[in-house]
């Protein structure tokens, strides 16, 4: 384990080289002392307690003679890492791995029970936005409570009040009791309070898809105006493409532990790669044990058998490179629809976004069972996870007989030329021209 | 290595955020009913007339007389430690209500906890301030009052106050991790306060056949009220406000000792228990 690090370098200087020098990282994925720290964490650790009965109360723990039975799970196990004044943090990692407990230790809600943690800045957090507003109080003085909580002087929010309900669209309802806000208008109000707090560091947990585009865009362009102003930002997410774009430097943990840390691109990638053997690994298992049942298959009423397979092995497929081709193919009943029938297929991303819809062009009838088939000699998609629809239609598309929605799942794996991100993957030639 | 988040500049007890949290206690008290404030004296209000009837008219309890202000008026003599208790009973119940009410703020922010039950307390006091001016008025009007014990009045409410804190950090701290503590501790509150002489006159502690005290299991009943922090609270506004005389220093000396250690055990227990609130909760 440990032959990856430096032989000499056995008095480790910083707090990150130490952490990651003791789980045998890559040199590559070591992410070195910042030189203007924000924040410090120090060689942290967080054990939860897991309750084993539910029942907590006072008779059950006399009855006990002791409080109740609980066992320990390590939530976050001696991470370290510094922050660099001015960059972008990602937190990385899988539901569960203990990046929101990071983040939290960070706010300090939660203390860690070993390590220390070194802050140097006023924080914010976005994490639960509109914490503490008072239902019955108007929002315009939830505001201010709002803002003290987070660490704001009256005479502060006074100054900013406007900017805060100009930027959260509230002008007509500021004086209404927040319990009347739609659940749109509470978080936006939320986040335009904890926004505008004037913080040094923001923390930001998956919240960023508040509101509706417009309220979105703003985010998107206030966060960009931090960041330009020097702001720190320590982000959680396991949006893996999200984070590679917003973040400079990123920490990857699995089970309370850092496997990678360093530039983003770097850790995403990393991660990446160790998914991809681990499918490889479980697919080979699954041909091993000679499983027959595809996963990637489905059956309705007319439709007899939807499935997508490898475009040269004719085996399920559920994950591919974007160079790899696949079929996709239905076979269903045209006796029992009585007619002729055109397919379509549909991919979509899984945030449902619709990557393409695709359409037969003419229609078949071919006794009780006829197949169709649409062969994609590549899948140039961006690496991500996917879902494929089927439908039959008439042959004028007005009337649909079935469909079948995500009858597959399938994930575009990183080929090894990665230098691209966003939703399509041309093929591609660069030259000095 | 000690379990520490530091930060360079660590801020002090965030007295604005105690305020605004005050505030929206107060102002969240009453929203929505249309008497607002005026529940405030009613409900102590009707709390009277039910005592009076019940233990001035049909128990025919018979109050000491004001000494030296002459009032010799049941109601006035029980308003006068009945109001005191109800602060009490108010602040302790309220600050297990302060932690066990704001999960969210709590499992989401950083602040010292503490500040939900002072907010609590503080915004009791208020109501509390509310309440004896009234009486101060109603007296003024139909009896006498001696403006001269005005001040200690003031130190006294603040006193109970803190007193009923400590009470109420202690117990709504453990409440976080027995959630039973909470109807444990109404429960004891009812017997307390009969086991306090609140309605009923200390005298009816001494047996009339043969003069002396009754006892609980082989214990001076007067014993035990002497150790009884609401006994002397309860007494201390009745000095004030029924005989309207300041009392002695030694007095003063006995509650600001009961202060001062709930506050302290109090804060103690509340402080071991703080770092886990966020998880328990």
């Amino acid at each position: 384990m440990n032959a990856m690090t430096p032989p000499d370098d056995s008095r480790p200087t910083t707090p990150s080289e130490r952490g990651a020098a003791s789980h045998g990282l890559e040199p590559s994925l070591l992410l070195g002392p910042a030189k203007d720290p924000a924040i410090i964490v120090d060689h942290i650790s967080k054990k939860f307690r897991i309750y084993d009965e539910r029942n907590r109360s006072l008779k059950a723990a006399v009855m006990r003679g002791r409080r109740a039975r609980f066992q320990e799970f390590q939530a976050v196990d001696d991470v370290s890492f510094e922050v660099e004044r001015g960059t972008t943090f990602g937190l990385v990692g899988e539901n569960g791995c203990g990046k929101s407990t990071t983040l939290k230790c960070i706010t300090r809600t939660i203390r860690p029970e070993t390590g220390t943690i070194t802050v140097d800045g006023r924080m914010s957090a976005l994490l639960e936005l509109g914490a503490g507003f008072h239902p019955e109080l108007s929002g315009r003085e939830n505001v201010y409570l709002n803002a003290s909580i987070l660490g704001m002087r009256k005479r502060e929010v006074d100054a900013k009040l406007d900017e805060i309900v100009e930027f959260a669209g509230l002008e007509r309802f500021i004086d209404m009791p927040v319990k009347n806000y739609s659940s749109g208008m509470y978080v936006r109000l939320g986040f335009a309070v904890a926004i505008n707090v004037n913080p040094d560091i923001l923390l930001v947990d998956e919240v960023l898809a508040v509101g509706d585009e417009e309220f979105q865009r703003k985010c998107n362009e206030k966060f960009a105006t931090f960041r330009d102003a020097g702001g720190t930002i320590v982000v959680v997410s396991h949006g893996l493409e999200v984070m590679r774009d917003i973040c400079d430097h990123a920490v990857w943990l699995e089970h309370g532990r850092i496997t990678a840390s360093g530039t983003s691109g770097d850790v995403i990638d990393h991660y990446l790669d160790m998914v991809r053997s681990e499918r490889i690994e479980r697919a080979r298992e699954r041909i091993g044990d000679g499983a027959g049942a595809s996963p990637n298959a489905a059956t309705g009423t007319n439709i007899v058998r939807a499935e997508m397979l490898h475009a040269d092995t004719r085996d399920p497929v559920e994950s591919l490179t974007a160079t790899e081709g696949f079929v996709l193919r239905v076979t269903f009943d045209a006796e029992a629809v009585g007619e002729d029938v055109r397919t379509n297929f549909g991919i979509y991303r899984d945030d449902g976004q619709r990557v393409g819809s695709f359409n037969s062009g003419w229609s078949a009838a071919d006794g009780p069972l006829t197949t169709v088939e649409m062969v994609a000699p590549r899948c140039p998609l961006q690496p991500g996870t996917y879902a494929v629809n089927v439908a039959i239609h008439d042959h004028s598309m007005l009337q649909e007989f079935e469909r079948i929605d995500k009858f597959a799942r399938f994930e575009v794996l990183p080929s090894e030329d990665r230098h691209q991100s966003g939703m399509v993957d041309f093929s591609q030639i660069w030259r000095t021209a | 290595m000690t379990a520490t988040a530091r930060r360079r500049k660590r801020p002090d007890y965030p007295l604005e955020l105690l305020w605004n949290l005050t505030l929206r206690e107060l102002r969240g008290k009453y929203k929505r009913s249309i008497l607002g404030w005026g529940w405030s004296l009613l409900n102590p209000l009707v709390q009277l007339a039910v005592y009076s009837a019940v233990f001035g008219i049909l128990f025919k309890a018979t109050p000491p007389p004001g000494d030296p202000s002459g009032i010799h008026a049941y109601s006035f003599w029980l308003v006068s430690g009945l109001l005191a208790w109800n602060f009490h009973l108010n602040g302790v119940m309220g600050a297990i209500g302060s932690l066990a009410g704001n999960g969210n703020l709590i499992r989401k922010v950083y602040f010292p906890r503490s500040i939900l039950p002072f907010a609590t307390s503080l915004s009791w006091l208020v109501s509390f301030a509310i309440e004896i001016a009234a009486l101060i008025l109603i007296l003024a009007v139909f009896q006498t009052i001696n403006l001269a014990v005005l001040p200690l009045v003031v130190v006294a409410a603040v006193l109970l106050m803190l007193f009923s804190l400590g009470l109420g950090l202690l117990v709504s701290a453990v409440n976080v991790y027995f959630r039973d503590i909470e109807y444990l501790t109404q429960i004891a509150l009812q017997v307390w306060f009969f086991g306090t002489p609140i309605v009923y006159n200390e005298k009816l502690l001494t047996n009339p056949k043969t003069g002396l005290h009754y006892h609980l299991l082989g214990i001076d009943v007067l014993t035990i009220e002497k150790l009884n922090p609401m006994y002397h609270f309860t007494g201390l506004f009745r000095t004030l406000l029924y005989h309207q005389t300041w009392p002695t220093f030694g007095e003063i000396g006995v509650l600001v000792a009961f202060t001062a250690t709930s506050l302290l055990v109090g804060s103690i227990v509340f402080r071991r228990i703080e770092p886990r609130m966020a998880e328990e909760l």
